[in-house]
């Protein structure tokens, strides 16, 4: 019998509608794989058993009842949620010490739209302290290592879900993506991943980093999976005014494995020196495998790639100084109890919740913000960012999606870049570009290093087109596992 | 040497939404604290902010009123600072793109009639309100994400009268439009003034004070007039005026220092990224211009010319928008606009000054009103009747006929009915008939009140007094 473990969300489906097996069995069977497994890797914060299991029960029950609509791929399948999406009696802390003891009163908008389609929510993961890191060691609470190499990281800042995924402790999960937090942790974990256009998913109940940026999206374990969910929670949210009424991507549109006549671009900056010449190699063996099956392989150039990274940390630290500000031990979580008066108990509370690379970045963010000096750093990011996003715009005039490493490495050594910050930062230059221009981006499996570690291949799309990534993506993975074939090995 | 004062104010106005600016909790004074609070206003992370359009309406119709230019797009900003009557520890405003740009407020004090020049009207939250207890504190966090519009001068007045006469015909602009109840009591205005002095004769204007959060008309005016001298006397001493923020103490007479300009927050303003800009269509915003009440001041005007009142009567009932209103709906079902007027002038604001009830609040109707006004003036009622019947319809409404039918006040004019009463009163008196016949004509209205008193109030008094005069000439 197969390992239900390893079900895709739509395989789950199939088994849970033929009666092959139960949602709680589904539940049961991850909950001890989990409690068996996640000792090493670390890819849970919270586990709700008994939470999951009456949800599971409840949806068995209906199904029995013929109360479940068949259409319904995700009724009982159980996903994981990232710690930075509130979930209704849930502790949500997002990895710091000073959301602790916080349970958060209110469903996201994501989560409550999951919970409608009768998705069984097996617990909160790990992950970067408010989705501050690229690796998920700066996680208060634990670090979360990579199921494939249990001395490297999972990649951040969604390290959690990604590994718990990866490792078959979830069918899915959701994670969210600032600057990559979706796509370099699927890439180095060997999953897809999504980050959708800025504007498709409802931020509200996502404790915000940096709210022009952020993106709510799926990690699974095939491109069908992240549609599927995609689907789920995307759409206009009158709670979030930055949402956008739009219809969900046609899944039978992007779904259909054919590559022929469309043209895919390759970003020139995007090969940067000092990459890993492993990951270069397979992502162009991906463009080339791609281009024998019908695509059209150009070279393109997005010149103000370079501007990216200086843009990307004014902007989001700017934006993370405010939305940070309101942790202060008044109302909820963490309280200092040395203090004296209230500057005292503002400043301890704050000294000993917040993590460092989580004070680094306010600090950077209330420097940039501050009079005198936002014209030179707050304005001039923008000014970038605008520049990005036309780089982008062009290049879509042109190509139907663009093909491009995700992280310059594959997954490194956990302590390997933490003393170096500003190196952790350059990780990024691949994924947030695209966040800065709002387009729509996914991370899926394009190869392995010899060391056996995932490599992901980054297929960009223009926003709110997300069908033209699902639809690359999807023909891609077939071209892959062909290829793999012919080769003798499987992938 | 004399010295020019420049006054310039920023009004908050606490606008009449149902709801608070960015959730869905109510807005409402005195309740239980946090009665009215939800994840968003109280600043839950993962929370976001969605608009409250009345509000924008609201502010764009006072922006209306004051003949602002009005931003087809603005854009709101965040203002960073720690305080735990924050929620977020930020405040949701408007920084550089504000819903209103320039603009000005008619005012009238002793020196003259002139116009303040505004520089901006523009929309906020308001934030919580702390509370202080023996041993330790407390946050009420109702208050918190009330809209808020501010309205900010131009350093354009001159004196703490001139000051005062703004936020009186701001009042009325924010009442006529409907945007604010308006009630102190309840902080629905809330004042921060600044004041400089200068050398009559010099153009610069002088280093300025801020006084902050001033919730008195009074207390504006008072806290002026001490500013002013203070400032003056330190100048003529040859000291130098630091710029500052200062509160006023009530109870002292005084201005005290707060903070220096160098203590000043950098605020660290910048875009909101959780709102969308506002666009404002034109069309959108002719359709609330079509929706504006007239200005009182051009109603004033109106109402000499069209219903020929005295200019204290059209100044008074134009003064307040619903006595106004009032009046103009009596005024279409009677004609006798001049009566109208002194029945609302007299009794109605008597009752609605003695009871603190706005007209809104009657169940007197204007069609009732202009009928016990036709009944007076038809001589079917006496006026004495005609007050105790708006009695009636002030309290619990009605149709006047009827209360007039029912409590039995129709006025009698019939001369043999009244007889009795005039044979009675003569009879009873002597000395006051003895001092009409020696000429003293004053008498008569003495004999005519006893007439009137017997009849409970329903006699005709004309025909009284001349029953009375023909009785005596007889004997
Ligand atoms: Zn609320």
């Amino acid at each position: 019998m197969t390992d239900i473990n390893t079900l895709t969300v739509s395989r789950a489906a199939r088994m849970l509608q033929g009666g092959e097996c139960s949602s709680e069995e589904l539940v049961s069977s991850l909950v001890r794989l989990i409690q068996e497994r996640d000792g090493q890797i670390g890819a849970y914060l919270h586990l709700d058993e008994a939470g999951a299991l009456e949800q599971a029960r409840a949806i068995d029950r209906a199904r029995a009842k013929g109360n479940v609509d068949p259409s319904n791929l995700l009724a009982g399948v159980p996903i994981a949620v990232k710690d930075i999406l509130n979930v209704k009696g849930q502790p949500c802390t997002c990895a710091s010490r000073i959301l602790r003891g916080y349970v958060s009163p209110y469903d996201a908008t994501d989560v409550a739209r999951l919970r409608e389609c009768g998705v069984v929510l097996l617990g909160r993961t790990n992950m970067d302290e408010f989705g501050m890191g690229s690796s998920t060691e700066n996680s208060a609470f634990q670090v979360t290592h990579n199921p494939h190499s249990l001395d490297r990281v999972s990649g951040g800042s969604s390290g959690g879900s990604a590994a718990a995924v990866a490792a078959d402790m979830a069918i899915a999960a959701l994670g969210s993506d600032t600057g990559g937090s979706i796509r370099q942790p699927a890439s180095f974990c060997g999953c897809v991943g999504m980050k959708p256009s800025y504007g498709r998913v409802s931020r509200f109940g996502l404790t915000a980093f940096a709210s022009s940026l952020d993106q709510v999206g799926p990690i699974t374990k095939n491109v069908e999976d992240a549609a599927l969910l995609l689907e789920a929670i995307s759409g206009r949210d009158e709670m979030d005014s930055t949402s956008l009424d739009l219809e969900p991507p046609c899944r039978e549109g992007a779904l259909r494995r054919d590559l022929k006549g469309i043209r895919l671009g390759l970003p020139k900056e995007y090969f940067v020196k000092g990459m890993n010449p492993e990951v270069e190699a397979a992502v162009k063996s991906a463009a080339s495998l791609c281009s024998a099956a019908g695509a059209e392989i150009v070279e393109v150039s997005l010149p103000h790639t370079e501007y990216a990274i200086a843009a990307y940390y004014i902007i989001a630290t700017a934006e993370a100084s405010a939305n940070l500000a309101r942790f202060d031990g008044v109302r909820y979580g963490f309280r200092s109890d040395r203090a004296e008066d209230v500057l005292d108990m503002y400043e301890n509370t704050r000294a000993e919740g917040f993590g460092p690379e989580v004070k680094r970045r306010i600090i950077l963010g209330t420097y940039v913000l501050s009079s005198g000096y936002y014209e030179a750093y707050y304005l001039a990011a923008q000014k970038a960012r605008t520049l990005i996003r036309s780089d982008f715009e062009k290049a879509f005039k042109e190509c139907y999606a663009l093909l491009a490493p995700v992280a310059p490495t594959a997954a490194y050594k956990i302590g390997e870049k933490c003393d170096d910050p500003l190196e952790m930062y350059l990780g990024d230059a691949l994924t947030v570009p695209a966040s800065l221009a709002g387009i729509c981006g996914m991370s899926i499996p394009c190869g392995q290093t010899t060391d056996d570690l995932p490599i992901g291949l980054q297929i960009l799309g223009p926003a709110f087109r997300e069908e033209n990534i699902l639809r690359v993506g999807y023909a891609f993975e077939e071209v892959l596992e062909r290829a793999g074939k012919s080769e003798g090995r499987g992938v | 040497m004399k010295y020019i004062a420049s006054i310039g104010l920023e009004v908050h106005v606490q606008l009449k939404t149902d709801s608070k600016m960015f959730c869905s909790c109510r807005t409402s004074f005195g309740d239980k604290p946090n009665a009215n609070i939800c994840p968003v206003c109280l600043g839950y992370p993962g929370t976001m902010p969605t608009m409250n359009e009345k509000a924008i309406c609201y502010t764009v119709m006072t922006g209306l009123m004051t003949g602002s230019s009005i931003s087809n797009y603005s854009k709101f900003d965040r203002k960073s600072y720690f305080y735990p009557d924050m929620p977020k520890n930020y405040q949701i405003s408007q920084y550089d793109m504000p819903l209103c740009v320039g603009g000005s407020v008619e005012i009238e004090s002793d020196a003259g009639a002139r116009s303040v020049a505004l520089c901006r009207i523009h929309l906020e939250e308001d934030v919580a309100k702390n509370l202080h207890f023996a041993n330790h504190s407390g946050v009420d966090f109702n208050r918190a994400g009330t809209p808020l519009m501010e309205v900010v001068t131009e350093p354009d007045m001159v004196s703490p009268d001139e000051a005062l006469a703004f936020l009186l015909a701001l009042k009325q602009i924010l009442q006529y439009v409907g945007a604010s109840d308006c009630n102190l009591e309840e902080g629905n205005l809330r004042c921060d003034v600044n004041c400089s002095v200068r050398p009559e004769g010099t153009e610069t204007l002088g280093t300025k004070s801020e006084i902050k959060n001033l919730n008195t008309f009074k207390g504006v005016h008072d806290a002026l007039a001490y500013e002013i001298v203070r400032q003056v006397e330190a100048l003529q001493n040859g000291e130098r005026i630091v710029q500052d923020t200062r509160r006023w103490d009530v109870d002292a007479g005084a201005t005290f220092q707060m903070r220096s300009k160098e203590a000043a927050h950098d605020y660290r303003y910048f875009p909101e990224p959780d709102l969308m800009p506002v666009v404002l269509l034109q069309e959108q915003i002719d359709t609330w211009k079509k929706g504006l009440p007239e200005l009182p001041g051009a109603r004033r005007k109106r109402f000499v010319a069209q219903y020929g009142l005295p200019e204290y009567d059209a100044r008074v009932l134009a003064g307040d928008r619903e006595v106004a209103d009032l009046f103009e709906q009596a005024a279409s079902f009677n004609t006798d606009y001049k009566s109208v007027s002194n029945w609302i002038m007299t009794e109605l604001l008597r009752h609605l000054s003695e009871t603190g009830k706005t007209v809104a609040s009657l169940p007197l109707t204007p069609k009732a009103l202009a009928d016990l006004v036709a009944l007076v003036g038809g001589g079917k009622v006496t006026s004495t009747s005609a007050k105790e019947i708006l009695g009636e319809l002030m309290a619990h409404g009605g149709d006047p006929a009827t209360i007039m039918q029912a409590r039995g006040l129709v006025q009698v004019n019939d001369s043999d009915e009244l007889s009795m009463f005039v044979n009675e009163a003569v009879a009873d008196n002597p000395k006051s008939v003895e001092d009409y016949r020696k000429g003293k004509k004053a008498a008569i209205q003495f004999l005519v009140g006893q007439v009137m008193k017997q009849s409970r109030g329903k006699a005709n008094p004309q025909i009284v007094a001349q029953l009375v005069r023909e009785r005596i000439d007889a004997h």
